[in-house]
């Protein structure tokens, strides 16, 4: 049976904090709870059903639940990094048709910012057991290495350039312009990206997204619920999941997930990439994007440089308004988890409460695609696309 | 600019994950050692004690060292800047490593490449890098 329509959108929250110094992890997961909540016009007493990922401290929901005293009969905690939070509308749709829940709360929060993390360019060191670990920490592998060998290959493979990559970067920063909770409201141009320094080439450092503190939430429930409400209604039309990884050594760095996560996405919501609206893409680098819009389908393979070049991801100069709160390029990359803003932004411009400056007009079809892990290891793609009905 | 040689990280110990140590025995002889699927000959990277191709067995089987590097980044914000990279083996697989020896301005897709041994740091295992052929 499909999951098209078993679920809407109906209560959205992004955390206007983005240094939280005086707050805890698991306070900002609650208030993002609350403020989701507060906009779906529910209550905590109707949640039945709550979704977390690896940014949740201690056991994932078990402290999760009991820090926010919820009640409730279903939980799950997939933990594929950034895409988490759209895995977790997925596996919500399968819950609420299949009865396991009402009311799924998905809530994501952290703080890198305040505690220091040089999260791109210093390489973890994690547990020795997980299998890959002693091949691959001696050679440091940071975040932004790892997406800079993709970038590399991009380029010898179909000529991208810098320039080309810089362009994301500049209409990230045209919509950040407009939102005051941004970290970077500056606008810039494609020289002042490729001018920036390096920070693994051919990565330069606005070619990279922010890091900052936050979180945000969403709330998910069913058709019969989500008709009671008073928002505007945001139907789940189509999910897709899929993970991609070095399969044994085959290691192919020009594609991401997405070219898996994609197809069941469009096939559900019955639509192609022509009749998409608005989309959010997730930024952790300038090449994430670039890949994922080719292998969703926006463009054809390796013609994403050109695709993305001359404003045309500018809401109201291009053919493709991306990411116009800003992204984790210019806004917020909370918990250096940008899945979540990904689907609240795609939510406000279904809504039609997005920045006027960046609302696109008659926004119908929408789709928030995230990429988490690894582009140059292991990472989990997935895809959800959205219907104002 | 004159080639400085970072430390090298090494987390856990050669016995963490009993089943790669022949990978480590091998290395601190100088030796690239790679499992081999026995079903379907195919070399595997990263090391692991059983086929991902099949869940069947593996051999352990020396692999001649030489390659071409398919994709890099010099990462510049470290301190001495460090030449990440997967090199793709002439047997096959892409294993990630780092160019060495190399002024990072000569490194390019597709340039051929040999093995080097390097110690890591704190007495830790030796382990295969790669430098222009």
């Amino acid at each position: 049976m499909s999951l098209r329509g078993a679920g809407y959108i109906v209560g959205a929250w992004e955390h206007p904090t983005r240094k939280a110094s005086d707050k805890s992890v698991t306070l900002l997961h609650a208030e993002c709870a609350k403020g989701a909540l507060d906009d779906a016009g529910l209550t905590k007493d109707d949640v039945d059903g709550y979704y977390c990922a690896g940014d949740a401290p201690g056991l994932g929901p078990m402290s999760m639940i009991d820090y926010m005293g919820l009640k409730v009969r279903h939980m799950d905690s997939t933990d594929v990094g950034g895409s988490s939070y759209q895995v977790a509308v997925g596996h919500a749709l399968q819950a609420i048709q299949t009865g396991r829940c009402n009311v799924a709360l998905i809530t994501l929060a952290g703080r890198p910012r305040s505690e220091g993390q040089a999260t791109g360019t210093a390489p973890r060191a994690g547990n020795p057991s997980q299998a890959e670990m002693q091949f691959e920490y001696p050679y440091g592998p940071a975040t932004a290495n790892m997406y800079a060998m993709c970038a590399m290959r991009h380029m010898h493979e179909y000529g991208t350039t810098s320039e080309q990559l810089a362009w994301i970067k500049v209409a990230a920063s045209h919509h950040a312009q407009h939102n005051p909770h941004a970290m970077l409201r500056d606008v810039v141009t494609v020289e002042d990206v490729v001018n920036s320094p390096m920070v693994a080439s051919p990565l330069h450092r606005l070619d990279c997204c922010v890091i900052s503190d936050g979180g945000g939430a969403l709330i998910v429930t069913r058709p019969e619920i989500a008709r009671t409400l008073k928002r505007p209604r945001v139907k789940v039309i189509g999910v897709g999941e899929a993970p991609k990884n070095q399969n044994g050594g085959d290691v192919d760095l020009v594609y991401s997930a997405a070219r898996w996560s994609g197809p069941p996405a469009w096939e559900m919501a019955g639509i192609t990439p022509a009749d998409i609206k608005y989309a959010s893409i997730y930024d952790s680098f300038t090449i994430t994007v670039l890949m994922q819009l080719e292998d969703l389908g926006f463009c054809a393979k390796g013609e994403g440089g050109k695709f993305v070049s001359d404003g045309n991801l500018i809401s109201g100069v291009g053919k493709l308004p991306f990411n116009t709160d800003g992204g984790g390029l210019c806004s917020n990359h909370p918990a250096n988890r940008g899945g979540i803003t990904k689907i609240i932004e795609a939510v406000r411009q279904l809504r039609g409460e997005a920045h006027p400056a960046v609302q696109v007009a008659n926004c119908d079809l929408a789709i928030a695609h995230g990429t988490g892990g690894s582009l140059g290891t292991r990472h989990v793609g997935s895809t959800v696309i959205l219907e104002r009905e | 600019m004159a080639y400085v040689q970072r430390k090298i990280p090494f987390v856990g110990t050669p016995d963490t994950n009993p089943e790669t140590r022949p990978f480590f025995d091998a290395a601190a002889e100088g030796k690239l050692v790679l499992p081999q699927c026995v079903q379907t000959k195919k070399f595997i990277w990263y090391p692991r004690g059983i086929s991902p191709f099949t869940l069947g067995p593996i051999e352990w089987k020396e692999v001649s060292g030489k390659g071409k590097i398919y994709t890099y980044s010099v990462m510049e914000r470290a301190n001495p800047p460090y030449c990440i990279a997967y090199v793709e083996l002439a047997e096959g697989p892409k294993m990630m490593t780092n160019i060495v020896d190399v002024d990072f301005k000569d490194v390019k897709i597709g340039m051929d490449v040999k093995l080097k041994f390097i110690k890591a740091e704190g007495d830790g295992p030796a382990m295969p890098f790669f430098t222009p052929a």
